[in-house]
């Protein structure tokens, strides 16, 4: 079952990019270029998910278990470390270049773009840079 | 500064579906969504290989289903050069890894549980985001 709830989660998070727009790099330069010509859209994407996702978490955090799987697995670093700081820079900046994160780039390989394709090639590249350097 | 292209109905909704995606995922599998987690665990990690492929495979079955449903084209548009293109995704694949989240883990799963770590990183991000785009502006 929740090899279902996997491919169902990801088809409505697809969804959901398309339809906010987060799947299209120049809308969010649009919300990044705040100083000029600001596009705050994404503001509202942030909202719309954070209100679904926030109490939904709060009142199922304390259950003994998830449905459809054995035990919850929830991150328990709570340290502000130099990796958190200078990843999030790092990101930051290639955001900031290109538009595109990783859920709206993986999502928009669907569209058989060349450029989401090279993007997503150099990230997962990045993705096994970083796991040898940690 | 000038307010262009705001599209809040459209941004809520595809926002209040992602906040849904998250919920279920976490509510049946126990997990909270972070893609740039999930992307890359499916590279690296035997854990819930199969669960992080389907869906990666559904991220992008999305866009094709929402097609087939309302019959709209989509349509992006990336401008930047290759040599752009291979450093932007290598900055963003090393450094989510490093401070492992993106703007799903970081911003709306890690924001979700109120975690501290979480609401710097999405600060941090975000700001030298709006740095880079200034500055490629000027430039």
């Amino acid at each position: 079952m929740n090899k279902i709830v996997s491919l169902l989660c990801g088809i409505v998070f697809g969804i959901g990019l398309v339809i906010s727009e987060m799947i299209n790099p120049e809308k969010v330069l649009g919300f990044l270029n705040i100083f000029k010509d600001w596009d705050p859209s994404l503001v509202f994407v942030m909202i719309g998910a954070l209100l679904v996702s926030t109490p939904v978490f709060h009142l199922f955090k304390n259950k003994k278990k998830p449905l459809f799987s054995s035990n919850f697995l929830i991150s328990s670093n709570k340290e502000v470390d130099k990796k958190l700081i200078i990843g999030s820079v790092f990101f930051g900046a290639g955001w900031g270049l290109i538009g595109l994160c990783p859920g709206p780039a993986i999502t928009s390989l669907a569209l058989l773009n060349i450029n989401s394709a090279l993007f997503v090639t150099a990230m997962f590249t990045g993705f096994y840079i970083g796991l040898k350097v940690n | 500064m000038n307010i262009v292209n705001f599209t809040p109905i459209t941004a809520l909704s595809g926002g209040l579906l992602i906040g849904l995606s998250v919920a279920l995922f976490f509510i049946f599998n126990g997990r909270m969504i972070g893609i740039s987690g999930i992307a890359s665990n499916f590279l690296i990690s035997k854990d819930n290989r199969i669960e992080n492929f389907l869906f990666l495979l559904g991220l992008i079955l999305g866009p094709l289903i929402y097609n087939q449903i309302t019959g709209r084209e989509i349509n992006i548009s990336i401008s930047s050069s290759l040599t752009l293109l291979i450093i932007g995704g290598i900055l963003v694949g090393f450094g989510t890894k490093l401070s492992s989240g993106c703007t799903s883990g970081h911003g709306i799963s890690g924001i979700s549980r109120f975690s501290l770590r979480s609401i710097i990183a999405t600060v941090t991000f975000m700001i030298v985001g709006i740095l880079t785009v200034l500055i490629t502006g000027i430039l």
